[in-house]
This record gives C-alpha cells, sequence and structure tokens, in this order.
C-alpha cells in the first residue's frame, strides 16, 4: 500500500525553503525554523510570498512531490510538477470517455451518488447526535428526501438531469444544514453557501477546506497520471479542474463537512480566528488556517476501511484510491467507477 | 522468432533489459512500467536506483589484472535491446557481465534472464562469445553463475518477441492475481483483486442505490 506521507503547509510571509542534503529546511529571516527529512513529505503548499530555492525544487520535480502556491486565503495561484507525470494512453481513454455519449453520464451517476450517500451520512449522524427530536427531525427529513433523490438517480437519463438531482441534493443539504451547529448561543449562524467571498464564518471555512481537499484531489489524479481538467460531471471550462471537482465531490462531505462541523461544534475556531472586511466578506486569518491545517492533516491520518477494496487505511489516501479505481474504469478494467462511501 | 539481421530499431520498438526481469515475473507489471509509466509506488525503489546510478560513474579500471567496466551502455541491434550493464569484467578477450541485485530475491530465472539478455548484447557489441556471467547479491555478497546455454537463450528471443507485442498494444494484460501479487511493488496501482472478474463490482453498485434506513 502507498504510504500517506505529510503535506507542509507553510504561511509565514518571506519563509524561505531550501534542499538540505535529503532535508527539507525552513528559514525565516536568516534564521532555521524547521527541517524535515524529504522522504516525510509528500507534497508543499505554500501560502502567499514563501520562497523555494531552485535546488529544493527541482528535487521535489525529480521525485514526484508537487510544490503549490495558494494565495493567503486559499486560491490556488500555481503548482510546480515534475516530468515523469501522466501516462498518455491513460489521457486518451480519459478523452475517448468524454467524446462517448453515454460514459459521461454514467461516471457522472456514480461520482453523484456517491456525493448523495456521503451527505446523507453527515445529516443521520447528526441527527443522532441531536439534542432532542426536534432538533433531529429536520435533519431525519433532509436525509429522507436525500434518500428519494438518491433512488431517482439510476433512472436519470440524461447528463443534465443527474447534475439537476446533485444540485437539489445540494440545496436540501444545505437548508438542513444550520441544524448541525450545536449550540445555544449561535454563535456562528449559517444561511446558505455562498463563496467569493464567503459572507460568514461557516462559509470561510467550508470554502477553505474545499480548497485544500481540492488540492489533494488535483494531487491524486495527477498522481495516477489523469489530466485533472478533463472532467465528466462538471462541465469543461479554462483553466477550471473539472475532474478534480469531480473527485471532490464525495469526499466533501467527509473531509471538508464533518471536518468544519467537529471545528465549530467544539469550539475550537471561535470569532476570533475569523477577519470580517468592510463591506461583509468573512475570511480565515492565519491563527484560524493554522488551526484548521492541524485539524485537517489528523483528520487525513484517521484509519477507516475502504468499502470496496476491503482494505484498512488513512482517510488522507482516498483520493488517490479512487483516483485509481477511477483510472482502472477509464482503461477499461471495471466496468464501472465504484464511487467512496463513508461509514 | 525474430528476424537475424541487425536493424533499425524504432525508439519505442526497443526493448529496455530491465522489462525483460519485470516481463518474466509478471507481464502486467512490464506494461504496468514500460507502457502505464506507473512510477509513483515505486519511487523509494526508483531513488534507491538513482543512488545506485550515482555510484556506479562510468568507467574503466584493473582489478587484480582483470580490466572492469562500469555502467556499460549495451545494445543489440538484431534483438533490439537497449539497456546497460552494471559490471562487465573482461576475462582476456571475453566479457563476463555481473549484474547487481539489492532488493529481495526473486526467483532465479527473472534475474537469469536479463543477464542472457545483456550477454546477448555484449556478444553482438565485441563479436566474442559470452559463455558465462553471474549475479551478485549484495544482501550475501555472493555471486552465481549463470551459463548462457541454449534453452536460456532461446527463451530470451521468445521474451523479447512477446514483450514487444505486449507493449505495441495499449491495453494492459490481465492481473495474474496470484502468489506473485503478494510480493509486487506495483500492486496498490494494479488492483490485481478488483480488476478481476468478479461479483465484487456488481454487489457494490447495486448496493449504491440502497440507502440505509434510517434511525
Amino acid at each position: 500500500m502507498k504510504t500517506l506521507l505529510n503535506t507542509l503547509y507553510v504561511q509565514t510571509q518571506g519563509a524561505l525553503l531550501r534542499l538540505d542534503h535529503d532535508t527539507l529546511k525552513v528559514e525565516v529571516e536568516g534564521r532555521p525554523r524547521l527541517q524535515v527529512p524529504l522522504h516525510h513529505l509528500g507534497s508543499l503548499v505554500l501560502f502567499g510570498e514563501v520562497c523555494v530555492t531552485p535546488a529544493l525544487l527541482a528535487r521535489c520535480a525529480a521525485d514526484g512531490r508537487t510544490v503549490a502556491w495558494l494565495s493567503l486565503h486559499g486560491r490556488f495561484q500555481a503548482r510546480v510538477e515534475g516530468p515523469v507525470s501522466g501516462n498518455v494512453l491513460l489521457r486518451r481513454a480519459q478523452h475517448e470517455a468524454l467524446d462517448d455519449p453515454h460514459r459521461p453520464r454514467e461516471i457522472a451517476r456514480h461520482l453523484v451518488a456517491g456525493k448523495l450517500r456521503n451527505l446523507r451520512t453527515v445529516l443521520l449522524r447528526g441527527a443522532r447526535e441531536a439534542e432532542g427530536p426536534e432538533a433531529a427531525a429536520p435533519l431525519s427529513q433532509a436525509a429522507r428526501h436525500l434518500a428519494e433523490l438518491l433512488r431517482e438517480l439510476p433512472q436519470a437519463s440524461h447528463l443534465e438531469e443527474i447534475r439537476g438531482l446533485e444540485g437539489d441534493a445540494s440545496r436540501r443539504y444545505f437548508a438542513a444544514f444550520p441544524h448541525l451547529l450545536l449550540g445555544e448561543g449561535e454563535v456562528f449562524t449559517f444561511r446558505g453557501r455562498n463563496r467569493r467571498p464567503p459572507l460568514d464564518p461557516v462559509n470561510a471555512l467550508l470554502s477553505f477546506l474545499y480548497t485544500l481537499l481540492l488540492h489533494d484531489c488535483v494531487g491524486a489524479l495527477e498522481g495516477v497520471g489523469l489530466d485533472p481538467q478533463v472532467g465528466f460531471l462538471h462541465a469543461l471550462r479554462p483553466g477550471r479542474p473539472a475532474l478534480g471537482l469531480d473527485l471532490m465531490e464525495e469526499l466533501r462531505p467527509i473531509l471538508g463537512d464533518r471536518l468544519a462541523l467537529t471545528l465549530l461544534n467544539r469550539r475550537q475556531l471561535t470569532e476570533k480566528d475569523f477577519d470580517r472586511r468592510p463591506g461583509g466578506a468573512v475570511l480565515l486569518n492565519e491563527a484560524g488556517r493554522k488551526k484548521v491545517l492541524v485539524a485537517y492533516q489528523e483528520r487525513k491520518q484517521q484509519e477507516i476501511t475502504h468499502p470496496f477494496l476491503e482494505q484498512k487505511l488513512p482517510l488522507g489516501l482516498v483520493p488517490h484510491l479512487q483516483a485509481r479505481l477511477l483510472a482502472r474504469h477509464l482503461r477499461g478494467e471495471l466496468s464501472a467507477y465504484p464511487p467512496y462511501l463513508h461509514h | 522468432m525474430e528476424e537475424e539481421k541487425p536493424r533499425d530499431w524504432l525508439d519505442h520498438e526497443l526493448i529496455p533489459l530491465s522489462a525483460l526481469e519485470h516481463f518474466s515475473y509478471c507481464p502486467r507489471q512490464a506494461a504496468l512500467i514500460h507502457l502505464e509509466a506507473v512510477w509513483e509506488e515505486n519511487v523509494f525503489t526508483l531513488r534507491g536506483r538513482y543512488v545506485h546510478e550515482a555510484a556506479d560513474l562510468p568507467g574503466e579500471e584493473l582489478q587484480d589484472g582483470v580490466r572492469v567496466e562500469r555502467a556499460l551502455p549495451l545494445y543489440s541491434r538484431r534483438l533490439g535491446l537497449v539497456g546497460k550493464a552494471d559490471i562487465v569484467e573482461f576475462h582476456g578477450e571475453i566479457p563476463y557481465p555481473v549484474d547487481y541485485k539489492h532488493g529481495p530475491r526473486r526467483r532465479r530465472e527473472h534475474d537469469d534472464l536479463q543477464l542472457c539478455g545483456q550477454a546477448v548484447c555484449l556478444e553482438e557489441m565485441t563479436g566474442v562469445p559470452v559463455p558465462k556471467g553471474a549475479i551478485y547479491h549484495a544482501s550475501s555478497r555472493r555471486r552465481r553463475e549463470v551459463e548462457f546455454d541454449v534453452p536460456l537463450r532461446r527463451r530470451l528471443e521468445e521474451a523479447v518477441a512477446e514483450l514487444r507485442r505486449l507493449l505495441g498494444q495499449t491495453r494492459l494484460p490481465p492481473a495474474v492475481a496470484d502468489e506473485r501479487c503478494r510480493h509486487c511493488s506495483l500492486a496498490a496501482a494494479c488492483l490485481p483483486e478488483v480488476t478481476r472478474p468478479s461479483p465484487r463490482l456488481t454487489r457494490y453498485l447495486t448496493r449504491l442505490w440502497q440507502p440505509s434506513e434510517e434511525p
């Protein structure tokens, strides 16, 4: 089994990362701050003004370790990859699948089924943990709606219908989402999903987690040689990692939403972790981002049993395995894509 | 059988000597490495190889009166083979290839086939018959001598032809799904247990549309 390597997140502005034999050294204002053996690291994610020496960049490229720069608030800026990436036969199969009259619909159907199942798992868990039947009712009801939509999914005869069912499910789910937030004082309120910019802390947190997850999904796809821009559920747009977004759908509830709920319900994040900007935008600040990054890394270490492969593995490897299963499907070795279902 | 006359092979028709060992172990493993460009799982193996290559800088030296060539580029125009020998000793005019094995011991035949490929290259390059060579096992620091007899040479030619056919297609051969998979560093990429025909996928996908009951 592939081992889950750490992602090094650096958000100290002006930090310099350099190669020192087989280790990575972080310096801030000329002083050493951290030294990590390179073989522990699977990827580097750098926020804002973080410098990397050419020698370190070359080494990362040679080892297949991606280096990505995000803006301070998590917008993707750049990524550096090495030469040994991608498999032209697999990419060709991916493009051919896209031109097929049926296959994009079938792949999308399975991706959405995975998402609906996992959204429902989040809702049902919330219902079980709710304070009393009154609080549980809207969650159980939303879960029932999602089950209905799931049962309609096999009958959908067009890709557009599948996208429509996915949209309905998301709306139902986010309408019930406030009931997943515990606590009397309504510390954090949520009135539906908004982004660019997020207008409340819950949305700011979800957006940031989704950015981290998307980075992992794109990395997983590139790692198995798939083209992250050629998606099936998400339409192609210049610069859009459509397949990254596809792969992310079934994982959002588990690596995004569930983690956000834990951070908020356990009061690990407070108002102080967010900056409110004039005009209403809300963003995580440096202290908040740090808490989220640590929690995300810990969440990825959590051991699960993969329901299809029937193997134990850390949750953080699931994007990689799903990318591999998708690749096997596209290369004609699995008759359908089996999504990840979380228990 | 391959034609006997030397010919100009196209780049993609040339067979890397290392592929012979992979192919002999498992055709799908060879295809994953040389066709699918699967490498990620094997990054540590690869790194080991880089270290190994760096240590074996090309060069020539004399050891106890024997001329030794390290990292010698090899080719056979007749079979369309390319690669590199770890060590070639020259016993007088007679080349004697020695292949270094670092990893866990594999079954002999896989190593022997690759070494025989090196011998065939050396014969063509020097015009001198190469009757013997050796596998050096780094873990036990022992040499095992291999004789390039007619059956081994015949197996080599058959393997080259089959491998060329395999790498000329674009499809992966099915997983062997046997004992070999347990020792294979590419098992995670290969997914032998799920790509083998089985009711597993059908069962999983049937359940997909049946959500569990509400509490």
